[in-house]
């Protein structure tokens, strides 16, 4: 036999692509190329390989053998092609089965000594296989069990390369050595962050609740050492565990990062990127290979910008457009990605520089001006697809130093917010939409769902003023019938209109 | 000589008899010029073949095919348009061929002749 293929995986962002290895060994002096445009640690391939399938005594050919990574066209990256060149490049020899590597998907980057090494983006590469109809695939040892999230897909953990070509009914001898570790996984099990522990903030309280309930964007604005901070990692806690597509997802992005994925995560991301971020940095970026940013690796979760009016306004805005589709799409001169980003957004800030304006008791050194600067930083389009609009004042000290926990734990608040949703996905069952947030403003204006005029009128008074625009005025009814939910009412009375309608412009002193 | 010198010349000698046994005919053999040697000129039907021989008494060092990297290539090519000039009554317009014979084993006479045939 002189040509032999097997399979391996491209991804571009999450999505991967099938690529079918071909080997082809012509009558010519030695030489071991590969074509199909790889990327120079995909070309190094050719060092690996060589010193890989000797150390594992199998035999590489003495003729040119070229390797043919195809479509052609497709730009590949990264060492993950290494098992398959390798096992494509003895097959040509006859010493495999050609039916068995054709119908097998191989993933995984070699030791020179033959082993096995764990890549980044199995899960998504896995995923892939799987959409494209193969039942059988070998990844590294290291990255079996993410490898095995994927249901439906028989996952042979490969130690060392030797072992791969025994299954693939080579006459070789296999020796056991230590397989290759995955890296220590990145997140530590957060400490349990209680809401329980905030002291003295119920309104804030019930405003993240409210945002967790409807899905809403949240920005919270006051003085250092308010508990905006305090407030936001406490967010993932109370929203409702991810379905298990949703938790794929987030495993698949973290994968792709590079982080070590061993088990289904259910509880929701928190990204907190530093304000010094750039646009590139929460976006995603990289010139050749697209790597997820922050608002990518917070799908399906929190991205918190703490000191929000500090980031740079660029990359503010770059959060306009993924605000509204749900996903990025980074182009590049040689590709374009298009990553999922469908997260809520939890801004906090200072009043101004100095930290103290409006606050009772302190005074504020900062010039008029820089404090209008200071709050003209979040943009207006940006300002006008948060929801809830939240004054965080600082705890007096009589409630600070009262030993008493708040009574609404975490657990509590976890209940009432997916009693909220689950009333909020009935009422929007047969509609693309689940959560508050994500309903049509005209819908809610619409005739069935309409409020009743005298529930409405502060509402109507405050659009008539040219107090709120349109968009402000739906935005307000989202967060009324999120009220509504909360309260287990059929539909938002004046109480929830009015409190929504504080929220949504912040607190008037 | 040295052992290698012997080994080398035994591998071509058994390199010609291979070839003279393939039915092509042996035009010339350790043709010098200033570009360096070639072992072996024969003639088959079409073309006319400058074979490079290389023998090994073992694999410890590579394959011999190895040994015939892109530069040794490049350098076979020169040689075979220069013997072409100097011979043109005997190439008569025919395609000039390159190709490669391998010998492994300690004896050149029993050893394993691999042949590659038209080197691009």
């Amino acid at each position: 036999m002189r040509t032999a293929r097997t399979w391996a995986v491209a991804l571009t962002g999450v999505d991967g692509h099938l690529v079918e290895i071909e080997a082809d060994v012509s009558n010519q002096t030695p030489g071991f190329k590969i074509v199909g445009l790889p990327d120079k640690s995909l070309g190094e391939a050719v060092q690996r390989v060589h010193n890989a399938v000797t150390n594992a005594e199998l035999k590489l050919t003495r003729r040119r053998l070229t390797v043919n990574l195809s479509p052609a066209s497709l730009p590949k990256h990264g060492s993950g092609f290494d098992l398959g060149i390798a096992v494509s490049a003895v097959a040509t020899s006859g010493a495999l089965d050609a039916a068995s590597i054709a119908r097998t998907v191989h993933i995984g980057e070699l030791g020179l000594d033959g082993r096995v090494r764990p890549v980044p983006g199995v899960l998504p590469a896995v995923f892939a296989a799987a959409r494209a109809g193969f039942e059988q695939v070998v990844v590294p040892y290291a990255n079996a069990a993410e490898a095995r999230l994927v249901p439906g897909m028989q996952v042979r953990a490969a130690t060392t390369l030797a072992e791969v070509a025994m299954w693939h009914g080579a006459d070789v001898n296999v020796v056991d050595v230590e397989p290759v570790a995955a890296a220590a996984p990145v997140r530590a099990a957060e400490e349990l962050l209680d809401l329980a522990d905030v002291v003295g903030q119920e309104e804030a309280v019930d405003a993240l609740i409210t945002a967790a309930a409807g899905g809403h964007h949240l920005l919270m604005s006051g003085p250092p050492g308010a508990g905006k901070t305090m407030l936001a990692r406490r967010l993932p806690g109370i929203l409702p565990p991810l379905s298990e597509d949703a938790a794929l997802e987030v495993a698949a992005i973290r994968s792709l990062a590079g982080a070590a994925v061993n088990a289904l995560d259910d509880v929701p991301p928190l990204e907190a990127p530093h304000h010094s971020a750039s646009a590139a940095a929460l976006v995603g970026g990289g010139s050749r290979v697209a790597s997820p940013g922050a608002i990518v690796r917070a799908h399906r979760g929190v991205l918190f910008l703490d000191e929000a009016a500090e980031f740079s306004r660029t990359a503010l805005d770059a959060l306009r457009q993924p605000l509204e589709s749900g996903s990025i799409e980074i182009h590049r001169a040689g590709f374009q990605v298009r990553f999922p980003a469908r997260f809520q957004l939890i801004l906090a800030t200072n009043p101004c520089p100095c930290g103290n304006y409006g606050v009772r008791g302190a005074e504020c050194i900062c010039p008029p001006i820089a404090i209008r600067r200071y709050g003209a930083r979040l943009s207006g389009p940006l300002r006008d697809r948060i929801d809830i609009d939240l004054q965080v004042t600082r705890v007096s000290a009589s409630r600070a130093t009262s030993s008493e926990r708040s009574e609404l734990t975490t657990a509590v608040a976890r209940g009432r917010v997916a009693a909220a949703r689950r009333r909020a996905a009935e009422r929007w069952a047969g509609t693309p939409w689940t959560l508050n947030a994500e309903v049509a403003g005209a819908r809610l204006r619409h005739a069935d769902l309409r409020l009743p005029v005298q529930v409405r009128a502060p509402l109507d008074r405050a659009l008539e003023r040219g107090q709120i625009t349109l968009r402000g005025y739906d935005r307000v009814l989202r967060l009324a019938w999120t009220m509504a939910d909360l309260a287990g009412a059929d539909r938002p009375g004046p109480d929830e209109l009015g409190r929504a309608l504080f929220l949504k412009r912040g607190l008037i002193s | 000589m040295a052992a290698k010198d012997d080994l080398g010349r035994a591998g071509e000698d058994r390199a010609a008899a291979h070839l003279t046994a393939q039915g092509y005919a042996i035009l010339d053999r350790n043709w010098r010029c200033r570009h360096g040697e070639i072992d072996i000129v024969a003639e088959a039907e079409h073309a006319v073949c400058i074979v490079e021989v290389k023998t090994r008494s073992g694999l410890g060092f590579g394959h011999p095919f190895d040994a015939v990297d892109d530069r040794k290539r490049d350098r076979l090519w020169r040689l075979a348009y220069a013997w072409a000039r100097a011979h043109p009554d005997q190439v008569r317009g025919r395609m000039l061929r390159l190709d490669v014979i391998g010998i492994t084993g300690a004896d050149a006479a029993t050893g394993l002749l691999e042949h590659l045939v038209d080197l691009r």
